[in-house]
């Protein structure tokens, strides 16, 4: 999928919890429509990672590009509002709003409406039929009047990604979609994963190989923060070294 | 599809309560009269902070700031004589019968870019530490109130000799000053309930909700917050110019923490995110002060308790408040609103 044009791009990216070397100079390039992931064992540095890319804690050295432009210092809002998205490790929703709600306020995200202080937020007919669409693509429209804590946490980790998606990202991060999901549902995420559109270009971290090497091309494999290995999935599949120190681990 | 009509029955019947004060105020005793008044400005003043603790989450213990400003700025311009410039505009105004336009337009002002200040020292920080500074910023509006006696009169307060008119209309009497009052406690409600059920509105419930998931989604949370810290600020000082005009009096005991610590628990005991139960509140704990602190001095102590009776009630229930106590028992999950047409 790759059309050569710099979607993301880490360079020597580092990150220190006091004498902690979370992220240790870590290079890496996600060209627009590219779908890469990262691999590590607990501890590797990969959500912090993310962190330092959408902006949550600032670097301690090191220089991080968006579709070209240095980012490096920016807010959080402000790179996202150039197209990129996350999700969370640990389920980050709305739990006591609905489904329809919760969506509502990911489409607001990157919309000036999103101001407005007197018109009713249910006037605002685009965005109510943006919502229906992101709803009824993954077959949700008939839970939206749900309270997000009632559904399942397969659906939870699902409308997780729907929420990224609300605001048509270019770069889109996923941090462990399928934590926590049995077998079965891992299949269905992968699934999902493949079924996105393919001009979205994902970098994603999982502990579950199935679901990685059935939706990226290429693996940076992160060990005590630094980049241990990268390549495309099979060569990594079968590169000794990972499979020593991380493959193995993960039985 | 119409917006739901469990939506539009609640705004019927609220509308219906006030209509029915409306009616039955007149045929109350001049006690009462002034009670039901004093209770829709500090509805005022708690719906204004409800914006803050109930729809953002964020806990200020020092919301009487503003609504001291206002009141402080409204005794100010309608007694003092000195300062010729605002006398004579304030006069000038009056004499056209737009005294109380001058007055709101002035206060409001003023307790807006208190607010702004305020508010731009208050919002980085979180939790305990936000309650600390909105406390403390409150508390130098109170030295200010307490010391800077050649123009607050320090612990004399301030004396207001009587109301301007509204249009020539006199609101001396009790009962022309409580339609007023009725009126712009109804405006209020009604612009802060468009406001929460605008996008900007539900902005701050998520961030209320999952403050890290809305950053993620495109939102500046410190602009959000900060907005949201102003407009409340103005609220509270609508609320604040009314006390004033209703009072005729003012001085600090009337702005200090246990006005702000009131306005809390208006907002907790009658139900938060709901603009209504702080009405609520502010009608029990009003009520209770009028009643019982003509035989008990332990004011605080009393409020202790109301605060412990109502968290008691929400671990027992898991309900927040009156409001939300009252709509356990009768609640079927209500659907979204959705777009008409
Ligand atoms: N805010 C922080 N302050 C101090 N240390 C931190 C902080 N966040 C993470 N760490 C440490 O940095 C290291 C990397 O953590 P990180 O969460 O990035 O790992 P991970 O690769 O995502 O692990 P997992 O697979 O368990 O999610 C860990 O040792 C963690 O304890
Ligand atoms: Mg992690």
């Amino acid at each position: 999928m790759a059309n050569g044009q710099s979607g993301l791009e880490l360079e020597n990216v580092t990150k220190h919890f006091g004498g902690l070397h979370a992220v240790e100079d870590v290079n890496l390039r996600l060209n627009l429509g590219e779908r890469r992931g990262i691999l590590g064992p607990n501890g590797a540095g990969k959500t912090t990672l993310f962190h330092l890319i959408t902006g949550v804690l600032p670097l301690t050295s090191g220089r991080i590009r968006l579709f070209g432009q240095d980012v490096s210092g920016w807010p959080t809002h402000k790179r996202v509002a150039l197209g990129m998205a996350r999700t969370f490790q640990i389920t980050s929703l709305f739990p006591k709003l609905t489904v329809l709600e919760n969506v509502l306020l990911a489409v607001q995200g990157l919309r000036k409406m999103k101001m407005m202080m007197l018109k009713p937020l249910f006037k605002y007919k685009d965005v109510y039929e943006k919502a229906e669409k992101l709803l009824s693509d993954v077959n949700f429209w008939h839970l939206r009047d749900q309270e997000v804590r009632n559904l399942s946490h397969g659906e939870q980790r699902q409308l997780e990604i729907v929420l990224a998606l609300a605001s048509e990202p270019k770069v889109l991060l996923l941090d462990e979609p399928s934590a926590g999901l049995a077998t079965g549902e891992s299949h269905e995420m992968a699934n999902f994963l493949k079924s996105l559109d393919p001009e979205i270009a994902i970098l994603i971290i999982e502990h579950d190989l199935d679901v990685i090497f059935g939706v990226v091309s290429h693996i940076s494999v992160l060990h005590y923060g630094e980049v241990l290995a990268e390549g495309p999935s099979d060569d990594i599949r079968n590169d000794p070294k990972v499979q020593e120190i991380y493959l193995g681990k993960a039985d | 599809m119409l917006e739901n009509l469990a939506e539009k029955r609640r705004v019927l019947i609220v509308l219906g309560v006030f209509v029915a004060l409306g009616v039955i105020t007149p045929f109350l005793d001049l006690f009462m009269q002034s009670l039901v008044t004093e209770i829709l400005v500090f509805g005022i003043l708690a719906m204004s902070l409800d914006l803050l603790l109930g729809f953002t989450g964020l806990a200020s213990l020092g919301h009487a700031a503003y609504f001291g400003v206002a009141s402080y700025t409204t005794a100010i311009i309608m007694t003092k004589e000195d300062w010729t410039w605002t006398f004579a505009a304030f006069q000038w105004a009056d004499s056209l019968g737009l005294g109380l336009f001058y007055i709101f337009i002035f206060a409001l002002i003023v307790a807006t870019a208190f607010a702004a200040f305020f508010g731009f020292l208050a919002i980085r920080a979180v939790g305990v530490y936000f309650l600390m500074i909105t406390l403390s910023l409150a508390m130098v509006i109170w030295g200010l109130a307490y010391r800077w006696s050649a123009v607050t009169e320090g612990d004399n307060g301030i004396n207001v000799l009587g109301r301007p008119s509204l249009f020539g209309l006199s609101l001396e009497s009790e009962m022309p000053f409580f339609y007023f009052t009725l009126a712009v406690f109804l405006i209020c409600l009604g612009l802060m309930y468009m406001f929460v059920r605008s996008p900007f509105g539900k902005t701050l419930v998520g961030i209320r909700e999952r403050e890290e998931r809305m950053q993620m989604l495109g939102y500046n949370i410190w602009l959000h917050k900060y907005l949201a810290f102003i407009i409340a600020g103005v609220f509270s000082g609508v609320a604040g110019v009314m006390w004033t005009l209703f009072n005729l009096f003012v001085s600090p005991p009337d702005i200090e923490l246990i006005t702000s610590a009131e306005a809390l628990f208006m907002v907790a005991l009658g139900g938060p995110a709901t603009l209504i139960g702080p009405v609520i509140g502010s009608a029990i704990i009003r009520s209770l002060q009028q009643f019982i602190s003509i035989y008990v001095e332990r004011w605080p102590l009393i409020l202790g308790a109301i605060y412990i009776i109502t968290i008691m009630l929400g671990r027992l229930y898991g309900v927040e408040g009156i409001l939300g106590l009252f709509s356990k028992f009768r609640k079927p999950a209500a659907p979204s609103e959705t777009p008409e047409g």
